[in-house]
């Protein structure tokens, strides 16, 4: 049920923002409002048992404000850190490949996603392949630091910094 | 405001990415470019509707990056001679 | 003073969506060229569609609440939102795609993933 409701919310609010500068009710016109929250009930009813599992709890308005502090704060610092660096790599040719599996001991679907996205857009790495029984990942990093490669399993601090601990608290 | 200038800019890189496409070599790696150009061609269409004032130009977007998305997925579960 | 930060939000979107155009040309691999067609275009089209969005909450301030406008930075917001939530999940899909069809990665120190057996 309050999986039901969610997704109703979520798709009005998205319907609510396509549908600005309509009419006199706020932004929006009374017809607009009418067959917004149809069409939500719709969708709802349609994707119940596509949505399955416990996402719910990911909605709390501590985990949203983590995720927003997260995606304007150290994610975006290190985005722009990862781009520069590519610039940087495109116009020297300077690359030393290789693909390496870290074991950032992840529980759940949803942090391992957040995970693995960071990871892509993040400085010179890009996760490849995702094993499903322990969460390992395995990243290609477009300049490996040799340091890393005489222990297993590898240490991640270098790879993806502290990005592990704010999957675990936003979505763990 | 003047956005045409980067929209003509934005084709220049449209055109060294279709060089990727088009030469190769393997498969994966011209489905690298077209993702790429795909995502050049959503970011033109809105700087258009910035451009020209008509906001379809981006609700067109909003539907071809996510349409194009499903496209790559199915492109790659396709070379990864899997079952769908 | 508002055209001149847009201006440089432009500059900025345009030279990373450039360098993810060249470096799709000069890196010798697939992976290397995931790198630079993944994030040099998304963090470009943040600054590109950033810029958009910040000029048209500019028009929507100076035309009231109801003005046409906030048409234009919703609908911009939304189609960045889409960019952002798809680009690393279809990367991750093409290098995993590439993988599994044989590709190696050139000049590579190390493969962790080829010594480790996929079954499935």
């Amino acid at each position: 049920m309050t999986r039901f409701v969610a997704t109703t919310v979520a798709s009005f609010l998205l319907y609510l923002f396509l549908t600005t500068a309509s009419g006199a009710v706020g932004l929006w016109s009374l017809e607009e409002l009418a067959l917004g929250v149809l069409l939500a009930l719709i969708v709802a009813a349609l994707t119940r048992d596509v949505l399955k599992g416990d996402w719910v709890r990911l909605l709390s308005p501590r985990r949203c404000a983590l995720l927003v502090i997260y995606l304007v704060g150290p994610f975006f610092w290190a985005m722009a850190k990862a781009n520069l660096d590519v610039a940087y790599r495109v116009i020297t040719g300077r690359i030393k490949p290789g693909i390496v599996r870290i074991s950032p001991k992840l529980t759940n679907d949803a942090s391992i996603t957040l995970l693995a996205n960071s990871i892509t857009l993040t400085p010179g790495t890009l996760s490849v392949e995702v094993e499903e029984k322990t969460n390992d990942l395995y990243v290609h990093w477009i300049n490996v630091d040799e340091s890393v490669l005489a222990q297993t399993p590898r240490d991640y601090t270098l790879i993806c910094g502290g990005f592990p601990e704010w999957a675990r608290r936003i979505a763990g | 405001m003047s956005w045409l200038p980067a929209v003509v800019f934005l084709g220049v890189c449209i055109a060294i990415a279709l060089v990727r496409v088009a030469i190769g070599p393997t498969v994966p790696d011209r489905i690298v470019g077209l993702d790429t150009v795909n995502t050049i061609v959503v970011v033109a269409m809105v700087l258009l509707g910035a451009a020209f004032r008509e906001v379809i130009y981006i609700d067109v977007a909003i539907v071809y990056a996510l349409l194009s998305f499903v496209a790559t997925l199915f492109i790659a579960k396709y070379i990864e001679k899997g079952k769908f | 003073m508002l055209d001149i930060i847009t201006y440089v939000l432009i500059g900025i979107g345009l030279f990373f969506n450039l360098m993810a155009g060249v470096g799709l040309l000069r890196f010798p691999d697939f992976y290397t060229r995931l790198h630079a067609g993944t994030k040099c275009t998304t963090f470009g089209s943040i600054f590109l569609i950033g810029a958009v969005v910040l000029q048209s909450v500019a028009a929507w301030i100076d035309g009231g609440w109801g003005s046409p406008d906030s048409v234009l930075a919703l609908h911009a917001a939304i189609a960045l939102a889409a960019i952002l939530v798809t680009n690393p999940t279809g990367a991750h899909a093409i290098a995993r795609a590439g993988h599994r069809s044989g590709i190696k990665p050139v000049q590579a120190v190390v493969d962790d993933l080829e010594d480790a057996k996929f079954n499935d």
